[in-house]
């Protein structure tokens, strides 16, 4: 269950930006950091990305996904941050309200002084690049392709065409190899790669999987799955090459296509996108136009490796927790004054306690009824007395003052709320 | 033993789920036959889910008569069958001075029609109304009777109804021959075995021709597809709030651009008449005709902010107009014809079929009726199919208070559309049951979204696995052959 109503700062998504962002916050002093992941268990996509190749750059250590996100999760929860999995968050408001939903906590809605943003990206589909033809199964994006086979433990295909030269279509064309399947090939519509030059030698080339650059797919043919699909060259102006058609029947069509921020939350909280990134403006402390929502890693632009990410996320983290400490001392300089016992209203409604060290401070009150017996009007705390007046009578026609002492500073300066009673002597 | 009905139904579509659910208000046994693996597979699932107002058909056709007449059913129908439907009113606009004359010969047809609230209004008026109009419109016909809907679930929850009041609904049974005695139809022979019934109503869409030429009724009767592809937009970038019409063409209709319930932006459809009932594929060249006439309209769409794209086949046929003085081939047909006894024959219900449904399902009723069939109502007759609950609609309040009830309420599944696990399992164990994927996401609009399905598929595949106690190896997309997954990964052993 969650254990506080406000949390000084909330990491919405545990991939690498948000576990980073979570241990620098709470090494930068937040007191409450809590980080919510919607899936079964922290890491986000990291867990899904078995191969190696994290963490030459921040670890000097070449780890596989779920290895390089252990890493940091061990710290991350060393430091006491309370971690809510299977939720999903469903609102966030520019008052840094957020709205969570899940099946063991309910739908709950809970405060953040800071709000770190790290929900990542999403991969492109199939309508985005507008492949024309039939619509039938085993189109899928390569991301998912790779949550079959390495969570489910499923294989999506057999004979299998990947369209586009991204970083997963390639590292799945090769594990689909290990795991049996047969890669026809590799098309990319660009005349170069759009991955990294690496993996075009460990995933394609070294398992013979050809890539044909300047290609891209006329068609979809298959009414329940996929039976081929069409091939064909593109001129540099990515205009079909007539003649150069080529029907292969394949069952599965994987696209790695690109990737795109997701920022569908940030934009409940009116955060503002930038057209080019898709992910929030941000400043260099990566502090959105919302004040008090940051946001971290590929939620923000779409990064080549997670080293940066979790650099990024340590950035947000840190000015996140500044952010919220400023606002929780703001916050405890003030005490408010509230009506209680026979009280209307209270002038002034709050008191900047910080004033009650250098001067004394006159409360102006209305009574809500009149008692024709002598009174003590009583400044509390809740449990102590701070300070009280006598009165021979209280009307609702005569206004009623008491002073808070300069004397009284030590005792208000302990108190979140002061409430003024009125009581028959 | 062979089964016995009263009336089997060949076709779940909208037409075919809305007899149904007439039919079962009445005492006898309702079969309805689906050849695929849920009802509304065909032109049902696939067109712009809009009720029309009836300004467009011919006057004088049965076409003209069953829009008009269905338009004025559907407050009472959303109303008992609990499916999302607004009245929001649609625009014919006219683009440039040339257009002018063709949105008020509209009019006058709409008039002519019988149609209610429809109003001419300036460029002006039209531009105040809808600010991403293109600039140069000239006018337009205000329709206020014309609707939108969810066509999903108007075809299930009329299903559904049917169901609850006693009707059979047969999924994966498709229809091969009547069985006959003499001229006398009395069943129909499908894959999954005979099955006896005193009338058979062929409502089978766009194979419909096929059917009635079994039974040997109208050899000359021809369906021919017309294709119509659509894009649909990401309601987070393009919002444009109304049903707004070019003027129609020789082609139809045209390509419009349009608002859902589901606040999605959809444009189109074209018309391409194509040979292939099977062929729902989208071209290059369609996608951008598409693209061409929605840009007239709102010149500022954005094809980027394209989520998804579909086709919907329409079955356009060449029957006759029967109305004395009407020339007009592609009518509908609704009789029970004279070559044989117990056929209750439709075809050519394209569009405005949705609109039309109930009443051709009212019409369908009135001729069973003159043909001497008693219909007494039965005593316990349900027309409410009750609601379930909208996750994505309701309030945070709401949400709080469903999700008390019942935890999975608050298991999101589909990110973008903010599904959960609730509304899908009680979707696979409805009275008409989602087992494959996309009959989920007909029901629910679940995977709809900008991810199209990449973050909820694994889960959903998982939650269908579990509830129909299958392996995920079995579960489909839309049934028999569409199936996700080839196998098991390698295990290491030990």
């Amino acid at each position: 269950m969650l254990s506080k109503q406000i949390y000084d700062v909330v990491v919405v998504g545990s991939g690498p930006g948000g576990v980073a962002a979570a241990i620098e916050a709470k090494k930068a002093g937040a007191d409450d950091v809590l980080i919510i992941e919607r899936d079964t268990e922290l890491g986000g996509i990291l867990l899904q990305c078995i191969h190696n190749g994290f963490g030459l750059e921040l670890l000097k250590e070449d780890l596989p996904g779920p290895g390089y996100a252990e890493h940091f999760i061990k710290e991350m929860l060393s430091l006491h941050v309370e971690v809510l999995l299977n939720t999903m968050v469903m609102d966030i408001t520019p008052q840094r309200h957020l709205f969570l939903s899940s099946k063991e906590h309910g739908y709950v809605e809970i405060e953040a002084r800071a709000i770190v943003l790290a929900m990542g990206c999403r991969e492109r589909t199939r309508a985005q690049i507008r492949i024309p033809g039939m619509r039938p199964n085993g189109i899928f994006t390569a991301g998912t392709a790779q949550r079959w086979v390495n969570v489910e433990g499923y294989m999506p295909g057999k004979e299998i065409v990947i369209l586009g030269s991204g970083d997963i279509g390639m590292i799945m064309a090769r594990r689909l190899t290990f795991e049996g399947a047969h890669v026809e090939r590799v098309l990319e519509i660009q005349s170069y790669l759009s991955g990294l030059s690496r993996n075009l030698v460990q995933c394609l080339q070294d398992y013979n999987i050809p890539l044909q650059l300047n290609h891209t797919i006329k068609r979809i043919m298959g009414k329940n799955r996929v039976e081929a699909i069409e091939a064909v060259q593109v001129d540099e102006k990515w205009n079909f090459v007539p003649g150069t058609e080529e029907i292969i029947p394949c069952d599965t069509l994987l696209l790695s296509v690109g990737l795109i921020p997701e920022n569908e939350l940030s934009r409940k909280a009116g955060v503002k996108l930038d057209p080019i990134t898709s992910g929030p403006y941000v400043d260099e402390t990566f502090q959105t136009n919302v004040p008090g929502i940051f946001a971290a890693g590929n939620v923000v632009h779409v990064y080549d490796l997670v080293d940066w990410v979790s650099e990024a996320g340590f950035s947000a983290g840190k000015n996140a927790a500044k952010y919220a400490i400023a606002l929780r001392n703001a916050e405890a300089r003030y005490t408010p004054l509230v009506a209680g016992k026979n009280v209307r209203y209270v002038v002034p409604h709050k008191l900047d306690k910080s004033t009650l060290e250098k001067e004394d401070v006159r409360l102006q009150m209305r009574v809500t009824r009149p008692i024709e017996q002598p009174v003590w009007v009583e400044v509390h705390d809740g449990e102590n007395l701070i300070t009280r007046k006598a009165e021979r009578y209280v009307r609702p026609g005569e206004m009623v003052t008491v002073v808070l002492k300069t004397k009284n500073y030590a005792d208000v300066a302990k108190s979140s709320k002061l409430t003024i009673d009125i009581n028959p002597r | 033993m062979q089964e016995q009905y009263d009336y089997i139904i060949i076709g779940g579509g909208v037409v075919g789920c809305m007899i149904a659910r007439w039919l079962s208000r009445y005492e006898g046994k309702v079969l309805l036959i689906e050849k695929e693996a849920d009802v509304g597979m065909g032109c049902s699932s696939a067109n712009t889910a809009i009720v029309h107002a009836g300004y467009d058909p011919l006057p004088g056709s049965l076409k003209a008569r069953m829009n008009v007449k269905g338009n004025a059913m559907w407050d009472q129908l959303a109303g008992e069958l609990n499916f999302a439907f607004e009245r929001r009113g649609d625009y014919v606009v006219a683009i440039g001075d040339e257009e002018l004359p063709l949105v008020h010969k509209l009019m006058d047809q709409g008039k002519k029609n019988g149609v209610p609230g429809m109003v001419m209004i300036s460029g002006a008026e039209m531009r105040a109304r809808e600010k991403n109009i293109n600039p140069e419109t000239s006018g337009a016909l205000w329709a206020s009777t014309g609707g939108i809907c969810d066509p999903f679930q108007v075809t299930v929850a009329a299903g559904e109804n049917a169901v609850m009041n006693g009707a059979k609904v047969l999924l994966n049974t498709a229809f091969q021959d009547f069985i006959m005695e003499g001229k006398r139809i009395i069943g129909v022979r499908t894959n999954r075995g005979d099955f006896l019934g005193r009338w058979v109503i062929n409502s089978a869409g766009i194979y419909s021709d096929d059917v009635m030429h079994k039974a040997g009724v109208r050899p000359e009767f021809f369906i021919k597809p017309r294709k119509g592809e659509y894009y649909i937009f990401d309601r987070a970038d393009v919002s444009i709030d109304n049903v707004l019409f070019p003027v129609p063409s020789a082609k139809g209709k045209g390509i419009l651009v349009t608002t859902t319930l589901h606040e999605n932006t959809i444009a189109g459809p074209n018309a391409t008449i194509i040979d292939d009932k099977e062929d729902t594929s989208t071209t290059k060249e369609g996608l951008a005709e598409v693209a061409e006439g929605a840009l007239k309209l709102v010149p500022s769409l954005n094809l980027r902010y394209s989520i998804a794209n579909f086709v919907g086949l329409r079955p356009m046929g060449n029957g006759p107009c029967k109305t004395p003085g009407v020339v007009y081939n592609n009518d509908y047909i609704i009789e029970i014809p004279e070559e044989v006894q117990g056929l209750v024959n439709l075809g050519g219900i394209e569009s405005p079929g949705l609109t039309s449904a109930p009443a051709i399902a009212e019409e369908v009723v009135d001729m069973l009726r003159d043909a001497g069939e008693k219909l007494v109502v039965k005593k316990d007759w349900d027309p409410i199919r009750p609601p379930r609950p909208r996750f994505r609609n309701m309030s945070h309040k709401d949400r709080q208070l469903l999700v008390e009830m019942d935890p999975r309420f608050g298991q999101v599944i589909c990110r973008c559309e903010n599904i959960t696990e609730g509304e899908i399992i009680a979707e696979i164990h409805a009275p008409i049951p989602a087992r494959t994927y996309d009959a989920i996401k007909r029901r629910t609009w679940l995977g709809t979204g900008r991810c199209q399905g990449g973050f909820d598929m694994t889960r959903v595949v998982n939650i269908l696995s579990r509830e129909l106690g299958i392996s995920p190896l079995e579960v489909t997309k839309r049934g028999t052959g569409s199936q996700y997954l080839f196998r098991e990964t390698k295990r290491v052993e030990g």
